[in-house]
């Protein structure tokens, strides 16, 4: 399916269906991010349940040095 | 003790956490500093690299508490945004309210600030606001409930020191709630001066982080707000315009 993550149309793989294994996918699932789904932002805990559709707008985002 | 919401802290200096030279001159700067609060600020993350160093990572969280910011936010509506994605990590529920209100300046909008510090109180963050030095502004912040105000010395990364002292003072007279002086901060002599008029803590990062010795600079920066906090509570003597001599008067070996 494609997806657009950080403003970016993406084609992912058809096993990657849900929110969490998008992560384990782009080697992300030890690390602190947070994913946002449809302007909807997720819990971690809601990640492994969350199913990913066609289309679907993702924001992953992190921690960077800042002031 | 430095009271923020529900924290406390030993530490008067929160650290901002952008543009060092390197992680390692960056650990040792922080550690140098003492400080028990780092700011961060949220972006998008490269997926295809997820390898990248990640300054959050070298951290040990247990001994800090994380000040993430709304930086890159123009309007209320996206600084809400970056707080709550910040607070879905789980790692923080403080939050830097930061909207830019002049891209030249980045002095803040003070009426976005307002709005997004509502919508956040009453989401329950410990909101933080970052102001200009405009005194109504920080009473009416304070009035919102924010958990503590945050006014320039300077415009950020300026280094230019703390431009009007006299703003300054009245804000900190009449707060009832922690003051940090964010922003502007160049020298140790800035922060001491922010401390000794009765900041409650100083927040800075490029005056650290852009030193020529950051590990040095850090070490002298949590020194000077230490002396300027010892300064305040000590009671400066106040200032005359002619000399007193400290040596007495009598008893001089002077015909």
């Amino acid at each position: 399916m494609k997806v657009i993550i950080n403003g970016e149309s993406i084609q992912l793989p058809d096993t990657v269906k849900r929110v969490s294994l998008l992560l384990k996918h782009f080697e992300l699932e030890q690390k602190v991010v947070i994913v946002e789904l449809n302007q909807t932002i997720l819990d971690k805990s809601m990640h492994a349940e969350t199913v990913l559709t066609d289309g679907d707008r993702i924001e992953i985002v992190h921690f960077v040095g800042g002031g | 003790m430095l009271k923020i919401g529900p924290y406390e802290f030993n530490s008067r200096l929160l650290l901002g956490t952008g543009k060092y030279p390197n992680f390692d001159v960056q650990k040792e700067a922080v550690e140098a500093a003492d400080t028990e609060v780092l700011t961060f600020a949220v972006r998008r993350m490269n997926i295809f690299e997820a390898n990248q160093p990640n300054f959050l990572e070298k951290l040990d969280l247990k001994k800090y508490k994380l000040l993430p910011n709304t930086a890159g936010a123009s309007t209320a509506e996206e600084a809400v945004r970056i707080a709550r994605l910040s607070k879905a990590s789980g790692l923080c529920d403080m939050i830097k309210v930061e909207v830019i209100g002049c891209s030249k300046t980045l002095l803040p909008d003070p009426v976005e600030t307002l709005k997004a510090a509502e919508i956040l109180l009453n989401e329950g963050f410990i909101v933080l606001p970052y102001t200009s030095d405009d005194v109504v502004l920080a009473r009416k912040l304070e009035e919102l409930g924010c958990h503590a105000v945050m006014p320039c010395a300077s415009p950020i990364g300026s280094g230019q020191g703390i431009i009007n002292p006299v703003n300054l003072q009245f804000i900190i007279e009449q707060a009832t709630v922690p003051i940090l002086v964010d922003a502007g901060i160049g020298s140790p002599a800035d922060a001491a001066l922010a401390m000794e008029l009765g900041a409650d803590g100083v927040l800075l990062n490029t005056a650290v982080s852009s030193a020529k010795d950051p590990v040095k600079m850090a070490k002298a920066m949590k020194l000077a707000i230490e002396a300027g906090r010892l300064g305040y509570e000590a009671g400066r003597m106040p200032k005359k315009q002619y000399a007193t001599a400290s040596s007495p008067a009598e008893g001089m070996v002077v015909s």
